[in-house]
């Protein structure tokens, strides 16, 4: 990937692509089955159709932005039930008809008298490189990293990370996970290099490999956990959410446990933005989303982190907030929202941008509804009610 | 021997309630059944062999904790899922 150093900017950045023209894909996954919403070109109007794989757990839906032969390009869902084990399904046809994972995402068999881990689910899918047709990760509960090289028709485990010596001092033990289980996350890939990977953990925090995941290293400096005696580990943290810009990959944005991050590469210390946040509404939440095209400007879903955790909208008026100054300030975006009694949860991958110019924004809630934004959120509009437990949102480009 | 299915798996056994499978312990029998309903298997047994929690097996009306149980060909095996929450 071309770089520029812009004179007012010491960020490597490329040139930003033209802004996408096409209809919006919003791939939304939930506690009961996942959902297509298909927009018209001018995002006004939309289009549902699903459920798909109704009564399924659907952890993830993540169309490839790579095209494979005869244009097409590999959906991926990764699911599972109440009672099943976990499961991944690919289509080719945008969920027409799918094909299930003849070997998903598990662990080696333990040898005899050691305990073995077992995959409970997938929760997170990344396409790989652009350079790698075929290759996908997948993060899991309990966290372990794997590789697909076949557009996700069978799984192997990145051994440098599930076998690791220090797995079990990274990962922690199943007290540190979410209420759902640990898990895996936020896989990102350079995109000016295949074989720089950055993963985040809850709880665990964020890890770079610079070998294609053959080894990895700790990158927390400067991140809270306040839960701990030692406030800033090397490890442990608890990362909700971690994105890699696409086209200014030395810029990382957080949203922890403990704060909203943004960290500039080469550098490894992590400064705490959520620190610009009014006070009144903390720092705290799941999803971070970001501009597709500037590397200053991200989104976040404030949640209320006081007490006893309640995870909702502050004060029940529920609000985005944008940065687009690098995090120096946030400015709060709540028109079209309820202006109260609106207790929402937003999880982390419930938060999606388009490539659209403006861009569009997009989330789901725990109580089921779909809220778009088309002007990079100085307005939302409802598009979607009464869904199930809303788990993730991706908004994919279509060229028609 | 006959094998009963329960309704959550029978999409990958063409819809049917109760199919055809060999294999001289249950461990076998379940591979056996994953070769003719590729999947099956993974829904039901852990990557460590174990049974997952909402599953049941009963062989000739005793549940079993685990696969490697031997089985005869006039045995019954029956899979059951305990269904739960909301």
């Amino acid at each position: 990937m071309a770089t520029v150093r812009s004179a007012k900017s010491p960020i490597p950045k490329a040139p930003a692509p033209k802004a996408a023209s096409g209809p919006v894909l919003l791939l939304v996954a939930t506690r009961k089955g996942a959902f297509l919403y298909r927009s018209d070109p001018g995002r006004r109007a939309w289009r549902v159709t699903g459920p798909l794989f109704f009564g399924h757990i659907v952890h993830h839906l993540v169309l490839d932005p790579r095209t494979g032969p005869k244009g097409r390009r590999t959906l991926l869902a990764a699911t599972s039930t109440g009672h099943l084990g976990p499961t991944l399904m690919r289509s080719t046809d945008l969920g027409r008809t799918w094909q299930e994972s003849s070997r998903p995402p598990a662990f080696p068999k333990a040898g005899q008298g050691e305990k073995g881990r077992a995959v409970d689910h997938t929760f997170w899918l990344t396409p790989g490189h652009a350079s790698e047709p075929g290759v996908w990760y997948a993060g899991t509960s309990p966290q372990g990293l794997f590789r697909s090289e076949n557009d996700g028709l069978t799984w192997s485990g990145v051994a440098g990370f599930n076998d690791n010596p220090k797995y079990v001092d990274w990962t922690g033990g199943e007290k540190d996970g979410t209420p759902d289980g640990p898990k895996l996350h936020s896989i990102n890939v350079d995109p000016r290099d295949a074989k720089r990977l950055y993963v985040a953990m809850s709880s665990g925090g964020v890890f770079e490999s610079r070998d294609r995941g053959a080894s990895w290293k700790p990158l927390n400096e400067g991140v809270l956990a306040d839960y701990r005696p030692d406030k800033f580990p090397e490890y442990g943290q608890d990362a909700h959410c971690v994105r890699v810009h696409p086209l200014a990959p030395d810029v990382l944005w957080q949203q922890n446990h403990c704060g909203i991050y943004r960290l500039v590469r080469p550098g490894t210390r992590w400064e705490r933005v959520g620190d610009n946040m009014p006070r009144s509404v903390g720092d705290i939440g799941f999803p971070v989303v970001l501009h597709p095209r500037d590397p200053a400007t991200a989104w976040v879903f404030p949640m209320d982190g006081s007490t006893v955790w309640p995870r909702t909208s502050p004060g029940g008026k529920p609000a985005a907030y944008v940065t687009t100054n690098a995090g120096k300030s946030w400015k709060r975006q709540a028109a079209g929202l309820p202006p109260s009694q609106g207790w929402f949860t937003v999880k982390r991958q419930a938060m999606a941008t388009d490539a659209r110019d403006p861009v569009g924004v997009y989330f789901g809630t725990t109580s089921g509804e779909i809220w778009a934004s088309r002007d990079e959120g100085a307005k939302w509009t409802c598009i979607a009610r009464h869904l199930p437990e809303i788990y993730a949102i991706e908004a994919a480009g279509l060229s028609r | 021997m006959r094998v009963l299915i329960p309704t959550p798996l029978q999409s990958y056994t063409g819809h049917r309630a109760e199919v055809e499978a060999e294999g001289a312990t249950l461990a076998g029998l379940l591979a056996d059944l994953d070769r003719r309903h590729p999947g099956i298997r993974f829904r039901m047994i852990d990557e460590q062999d174990a049974i997952r929690r909402h599953i049941r097996i009963w062989v000739n009306g005793s549940e079993v904790k685990a696969i490697d149980v031997p089985l005869g060909p006039s045995d019954q095996v029956i899979i059951f899922q305990a269904l739960s929450g909301g």
